[in-house]
């Protein structure tokens, strides 16, 4: 690409490197724009898959009927979830009936920061499951509340919370064993599980206070 | 085509002599917050590999248009634009090994590996020999990765092929030590992954003062090779 030009002045020279800067740039964005359109049906359509196999996580296939990612309900900004943030709440519905409610919540005193929880309660405010989405905790010490990052494969230590309710258990039992409460954790790493099960235990005490606005069959409409 | 002698430089540079992780200590700031264990050092390294062989290409095929004063922003502007193609790419198409390969991609956008290898090489050379190189410093930091990752985890709480899981579902980690092993917190946090960085590359000097020592021959003095000191 030699061009005719003997002795460029300054100016040629750079009006010649601005040009052909722009080339590169009108060429390399289209290309992204390009890629971002040519992959975006097939991106949206795994995140909403990767989105309904972690709800399925907490919420069992037989309770519902309907399609949970399209059936919403905002929730507002909670101090009891420790969001300050509004949130979505998905409804799993059976017949038309609100049959439980998956959420999230933040355990905001966590070993490094907030632990964002995703709950699933059914409507006789019973614990169906409880996953931990995003956290920040050390490696190989506190993130055995991620099951696949505990090294108990047989029951994951998150597990422990399935089937509880408030009514089966009492309020001075939400705690690690260690400070007299019902729930086992990993010696040296007890400032997660504390912080994760204060968080569920808030969740459902928000659930319990909210529990007619929140179960309300009408509203947030079907698919 | 690439000549015999070519081929073996490019790949005793890349695997060794250059190493980018032992000898231009390149790319440090993800190395060190990924590798905690094996599989998570392997897994940033084959991200690596595919971005600079797809950076190194296009660089290599399109140098003869780029002006000299404008290369830099030029080059970034390219590896910018293919590493946001190669994660949407992946995102679409290969979606299982996203998942596993994903999070690490946008880490090298950031990665100066990728900026240093077009400069000091696909500038210079042909797109197949480019290639190559590309693939071969991958190669390079994956070995140097993964036993990085796997001293790390195997110190710091005595298993091996943490996360194999998610890569191969199915497959279990090591417990190599006793299950009450009571951990090394200090090689999983960041200080202690410069702290192992350091004795590997100073093994990778004594390896070669030894062989350097055998070629002079006993009795005479050997020459320590100043790996580090050309390149950083």
């Amino acid at each position: 690409m030699r061009l005719s030009i003997k002795q460029p002045s300054a100016a040629g020279m750079a009006l010649r490197t601005a040009v052909i800067l722009l080339i590169f740039v009108v060429a390399f964005t289209s290309l992204l724009a390009a890629a971002f359109l040519w992959t975006r049906p097939a991106i949206e359509a795994a995140a909403a898959e990767e989105k309904m196999k972690l709800i399925g996580e907490v919420l069992p296939r037989e309770l519902y009927d309907n399609d949970v990612l399209k059936d919403s309900r905002q929730l507002a900004p909670s101090a009891v979830l420790g969001l300050d943030e509004a949130s979505t709440a998905y409804l799993a519905r059976k017949g038309g009936e609100v049959t439980a409610l998956v959420f999230e919540a933040v355990a905001p005193d966590g070993y490094s920061g907030k632990i964002r929880l995703l709950l699933g309660v059914s409507a006789d405010g019973t614990l169906l499951g409880v996953r931990v989405i995003q956290h920040k905790e050390t490696p190989g010490l506190g993130d055995y509340i991620e099951p696949k990052k505990d090294r108990n494969k047989e029951r994951p230590w998150i597990r422990q919370f399935d089937g509880l309710s408030l009514a089966a258990v009492a309020d001075r039992d939400w705690r690690v064993r260690k400070d007299g409460g019902r729930f086992d954790s990993v010696a040296g790493a007890t400032v997660t599980p504390r912080a994760v099960i204060k968080a569920v235990h808030k969740a459902l005490q928000y659930v319990a206070e909210n529990h007619r606005q929140l179960f309300a069959s009408s509203q947030g409409g079907s698919t | 085509m690439i000549s015999r002698e070519t081929f073996r430089q490019i790949t005793a540079n890349g695997v060794w002599q250059q190493n980018t992780s032992l000898v231009q200590i390149l790319g440090l700031c993800p190395l060190l917050a990924v590798t905690t264990n094996l599989v998570n050092g392997v897994m940033l390294s084959l991200a690596t590999i595919i971005v600079m062989a797809v950076a190194n290409v296009a660089v290599a095929s399109l140098r003869n248009l780029i002006p000299h004063e404008i290369r830099i922003p030029v080059f970034i502007l390219i590896v910018a634009a293919l590493v946001t193609v190669v994660d949407l790419v992946f995102n679409a198409q290969f979606h299982e090994l996203y998942l596993v390969l994903g999070i690490f991609i946008p880490l090298i956008v950031t990665n100066c590996i990728v900026l240093a290898r077009i400069e000091a090489f696909a500038n210079k050379n042909p797109p197949l020999q480019s290639l190559l190189d590309g693939v071969f410093m991958g190669v390079g930091m994956l070995w140097t990765l993964a036993l990085l990752g796997g001293l790390r985890e195997l110190i710091g709480g005595g298993t091996l092929f943490a996360g194999i899981d998610m890569v191969f579902p199915g497959l279990q980690p090591l417990q190599l030590l006793p299950a009450d092993y009571p951990g090394f917190l200090l090689t999983l946090l960041p200080p202690g992954a410069f702290i192992l960085l350091g004795c590997l590359i100073a093994w990778k000097n004594w390896v070669e003062a030894r062989v350097a020592a055998r070629q002079t021959g006993p009795g005479q003095h050997p020459a320590v090779p100043t790996v580090l000191a050309d390149r950083v």
